[in-house]
């Protein structure tokens, strides 16, 4: 039912965990579907330079979300911003078809972190906040 | 890599001794049973002896009360679209639970749609039925009561003798789907009471393909397949000779063996829950703790995910089944575990482990290490566990 990829990033998945100072955090799905998952970015020059995850969920929603921190690793913020959920999907050999909609939303989680960082970002550019945590 | 099965609710291997029983209807003893002539002689025969013993085995009174079925699910269909259609000058109502196998409930919500109506009752946090909760939804329309006699999932075992008194007090027929029980807990027809059971030969080490339902005499019933005179009309198509008499070799061995494979199904089962419950932290036993299934273990681990957990046993060679809608092909968690009231993160996190005869306990402290290791691995994944861990350590 699952490619080797997803098997292989469900076994070993890569960069699990939380930025604890982070510049970015974003959360997609919820708990009645049976998949969370919660993306932490640090930037740095417009330019992710660390990101991990932590995920509830089935083995699609596991190894979407590590191979999302593999394809935007070092990416700008621009590139990272075109990643689709369809594309994660891709990188890992394709998704069970039930599992699209429900377990691949990996890239909305990062978009969120993204959308976050910028806000407070924004606001600090600004010189209105002190505070640049973009944690909820 | 040995396997480890665990999920001999879903299906069982077939015992190499009903194999052996089968072999010759499939080669030598090949003839149509509706023939007259030897050849279809020797098939009849065959089929006339197994009815007579898998009657004699349940306890029924007549063995015409046998209707041989090609499942478990057929033998749910008939009964209860059989009863539905063959009663429509009495009666449009239907009673049955929420926690009905799918072949039940998608009955019923099929009739619903030609004029039927169906109650569908609820059950406690264990599963179980409350039999006066049966005994008020019966009004003067209701013509059948169909509750299963233990459930598939979380294995607990319903009062149905009480509930088949109170059914037939008020003159209504009564239907078990007893798919989980048959060879597998002490079953007699006379002390059940109902008016129709059903039964699958794959569930109690039998092939698939093959189920019967008893029908007690005088119940009056529509086919659902049209054609032949089989089965006393109630089910066109040659027989499946070779699936029949396996149906009653495996029946015949899983009842003369019951006593002793369930007394040690049951000890494992307790000694696997306690192992579970005693390593691992934040479970939740899912069903009776005692009126259940002697195989029976399902449990959900609170923060992670029923199939994550069944691709990790899956990969250290364990075969177990999940209530998580990820296995469901739904989005939804199973049924069952939501009516006995989990919430649907706990019941996503759901995985029901049934053990059989040839499991050993070895294989159960094997099991048991690899779910402590792989729920731990998880929950360091998940961001459930990570907020609650946060808001234990803050109070």
């Amino acid at each position: 039912m699952y490619t080797e990829a997803v098997m292989d990033h469900f076994s070993n998945p890569r960069n699990v965990g939380e930025i604890k100072d982070a510049d970015g955090v974003g959360e997609a799905g919820n708990p009645v579907c049976g998949d969370i998952m919660r993306i932490y970015v640090k930037i740095e020059d417009q330019r992710i330079v660390d990101i991990k995850f932590k995920t509830f969920g089935c083995g699609a929603a596991i190894a979407t979300s590590s191979i999302l921190t593999e394809m935007v690793k070092g990416k700008t913020i621009a590139e990272a911003e075109k990643v689709t959920n369809r594309a994660v999907a891709e990188a890992l050999g394709g998704l069970p078809p039930h599992k699209m909609h429900c377990s691949n939303l990996a890239a909305d989680a990062l978009h969120k972190a993204l959308d976050a960082y910028r806000q407070s970002h924004l606001q600090f550019t600004a010189g209105e906040a002190d505070s640049s945590s973009a944690i909820g | 890599m040995e396997r480890i099965y665990l999920d001999h609710a879903a299906t069982t291997p077939t015992d190499p001794r009903v194999v052996e029983v089968m072999l010759p209807y499939f080669t030598e003893v090949f003839g149509n049973p509706s023939g007259i002539y030897q050849e279809g002689r020797a098939g009849k025969k065959a089929i006339d002896e197994s009815r007579e013993k898998v009657a004699r085995l349940l306890g029924a009174a007549d063995f015409r009360e046998i209707i041989f079925t090609g499942s478990g699910s057929e033998a749910d269909n008939l009964a209860i679209s059989g009863v539905a259609w063959a009663n429509r000058g009495k009666g449009n109502h239907i009673i049955t639970s929420s926690i009905e196998h799918h072949a039940v409930l998608n009955t019923c919500k099929h009739l619903e749609k030609y004029g039927f109506t169906v109650t569908y009752l609820p059950v406690d946090k264990y599963g179980m039925v409350a039999p006066e909760a049966v005994r008020e939804a019966i009004t003067d329309r209701t013509i059948l009561v169909s509750l299963m006699h233990a459930n598939n999932e979380v294995g607990t075992v319903q009062p149905i003798a009480e509930i088949s008194k109170i059914v037939h007090e008020k003159g209504v027929l009564f239907h078990t789907d007893a798919v989980q029980t048959v060879g597998s807990i002490p079953l007699h027809l006379k002390e059940l009471g109902v008016d129709l059971l059903s039964l699958s030969a794959h569930k109690f080490y039998g092939p698939k393909g093959v189920g019967a339902l008893y029908v007690k005499k005088g119940t009056r019933l529509s086919r659902l397949i049209h054609g032949g005179a089989q089965e006393r009309q109630l089910r066109a198509g040659t027989e499946n000779v070779a699936g029949i008499v396996g149906l009653a070799k495996a029946l015949e061995l899983a009842i003369t063996e019951l006593e002793e494979n369930n007394s040690r199904l049951v000890e494992f089962r307790d000694y696997f829950i306690n192992e579970l419950m005693s390593r691992i932290d934040r479970v939740k036993l899912n069903g009776h703790p005692t009126k259940r299934l002697p195989g029976n273990v399902n449990v959900s681990f609170e923060f992670v995910e029923g199939e994550s957990i069944l691709l990790i046993l899956d990969l250290k060679g364990i075969a177990a089944s999940s209530g998580s809608a990820c296995t469901s092909g739904s989005l939804d968690p199973s049924h069952v575990l939501l009516a006995m009231g989990l919430s649907h993160e706990v019941a996503h996190g759901s995985i029901r482990l049934s053990i059989g005869r040839e499991n050993t306990k070895t294989q159960l402290d094997y099991v048991c290490g690899v779910l402590e290791e792989g729920v731990a691995r998880l929950r360091e994944m998940s961001p459930l566990y990570q907020a609650r861990a946060r808001k234990e350590r803050s109070v």
